[in-house]
């Protein structure tokens, strides 16, 4: 069954890997989806963030009470986690839920609802025209989505760790900017790129070959999640492992 | 023209087709006719190529369609137009873009022919005026409306209508079928209906396919049918004491 499905998602990213039909038209719908998936996402991201950032401020500040660990030690640790690991990976979860159901119930639909038929009778590759400005609006956005991400959760720590009394603002600037190793963002962004993918063609897949009506298109949806989900986790696990 | 040779078509251990050998002639209404389940819809998915036939040739003018790629068949599909059941209209995009989309994908019409050519195949199924709204703003029979002027909007050769007039009131029934026969008379197009629509049998099939159990039972017109002695055939079409009662009168 595993097999059958990867062959089958392998493909399907070699039909939306084609050439484009006209890339005017490829173009317009990357905006769209650009737009969709990176501005509309952009509030939860930022709010999900910084209390992330807030709460690891504290639970850090919790753990750390010996005289011999300086204070600024919080801000630190509060950055390397939330660049290597609760950016990333926390965002992309979070965006596998909203975006991910969102792809998948949108493909699906217009599979039960014969518009990929009718695309495809038109001569048109339904699955590059659907999916391809999909996955490159999500391997440029969920990036993007995963800066911001890692900004809000900083700025989270300092006004969570502040007014807590957790840690003093200038401690906790002094920990963001000690021994900062640039290599972190790197690693960042190689996860969310590849999360960004993952986003956009697991539940994209789903839908595709989604079979029945609504009730099957409402399953798949939660499917595309959960695998995805696992996706996620399972390559946050290689890159690290390959990275670091 | 549309030739099929010998389509056999399953799923599983569920035989839908068996060996279906036909000719469908351009300027002609062809319909293909049947009870639920008797294969039709899949007899057309196999024509348009969304199904994979197991057996069995498809020829558009002589080219032989199932042997081609996807590639291949692009320019053929460039000359089909397709009415679906549900009029599968792209509902995040008005009226117009529906129609305007195979343009903008495969012309390079400007802007202005293209929205020309739109209003041209609205005014010609009765719904000018009505670019700027979506399929969900449509009543049932506009949206078919809309899916015949999409589906006319690149000028096809071959015209394909999946039960256009099912979920209609017979008035707009008979309208869509009137639409299809003169388009099919002004395009010249070869134009296949499956329909179970008996109005749309006696209306306008020049050529009928009856399908029964997957396999072709019976062919003719629509004076033939009233001529048939094949049970089944007069099973289906006159089921209706009002259809039966007419056949007598007419005959």
């Amino acid at each position: 069954m595993f097999f059958f499905h990867f062959g089958e998602y392998i493909l399907l990213l070699k039909k939306v890997f084609k050439k484009p039909e006209k890339w005017k038209i490829y173009w317009r719908e990357i905006l769209h989806e650009m737009t969709e998936i990176g501005v509309g996402s952009v509030g939860l991201i930022i709010i999900i963030s910084t209390f992330i950032g807030a709460v690891m401020t504290m639970q850090i500040a919790f753990q750390l009470v010996s005289d011999l660990i300086p204070n600024s030690v919080i801000g630190q640790i509060n950055r390397d986690s939330n660049i290597l690991e609760l950016g990333p990976t926390i965002s992309a979860l979070v965006l596998m839920g909203k975006v991910g159901s969102s792809i998948s119930s949108q493909i699906g639909s217009m599979r039960v609802t014969e518009q990929i038929d009718a695309l495809e009778i038109m001569g048109i590759n339904a699955a590059g025209y659907l999916i391809l400005p999909k996955v490159i609006a999500g391997v440029i956005m969920v990036p993007a989505l995963v800066t911001v991400a890692i900004f809000c959760a900083l700025i989270g720590g300092l006004v969570g760790g502040s007014v807590t009394g957790a840690v003093s603002p200038n401690d906790y600037i002094l920990g963001i900017r000690d021994s900062f190793n640039g290599f972190t963002v790197a690693v960042a962004m190689v996860k969310a790129f590849v999360y960004g993918f993952f986003i956009t063609s697991i539940p994209a897949y789903k839908g595709f070959f989604v079979r029945g009506g609504a009730l099957e298109v409402g399953q798949a949806g939660t499917k595309a999640v959960v695998i995805g989900c696992i996706v996620i986790l399972a390559s946050d696990y290689l890159i690290t492992a390959m990275m670091l | 023209m549309i030739e099929i040779k010998n389509i056999s078509k399953s799923f599983g251990d569920n035989t839908v087709l068996k060996n279906i050998d036909a000719v469908f002639e351009p300027g002609k209404v062809s319909l293909i006719i049947g009870g639920s389940g008797s294969g039709k819809s899949t007899l057309l998915k196999c024509i348009v190529g969304l199904h994979k036939p197991d057996e069995g040739q498809v020829f558009f003018d002589k080219q032989e369609f199932t042997k081609m790629d996807f590639e291949e068949k692009i320019p053929i599909r460039k000359e089909i137009g397709m009415l679906f059941q549900n009029s599968a209209l792209f509902d995040s995009m008005t009226v117009e873009q529906n129609i305007v989309f195979t343009l903008d994908m495969f012309s390079e019409m400007s802007r202005k022919e293209k929205v020309e050519r739109a209003n041209f195949c609205l005014e010609r199924v009765n719904l000018a005026g009505k670019n700027k709204l979506y399929p969900a703003e449509l009543s049932g029979g506009m949206k078919k409306r809309v899916g015949i002027a999409r589906a006319i909007s690149m000028n096809p050769k071959y015209l394909f209508c999946d039960e256009p007039n099912s979920g209609l009131d017979p008035a707009t029934a008979i309208l869509i079928d009137e639409l299809i026969q003169e388009l099919t008379e002004e395009y010249q197009c070869t134009t296949i209906v499956v329909t179970h629509d008996m109005n749309s049998v006696m209306g306008i099939g020049e050529y009928i396919m009856f399908l029964y159990g997957g396999q072709k039972f019976w062919e003719g017109t629509n004076e033939d049918i009233l001529r048939s002695d094949v049970q089944e055939l007069n099973d289906f079409v006159f089921a209706s004491p009002l259809m039966k009662a007419a056949r007598e009168v007419i005959k």
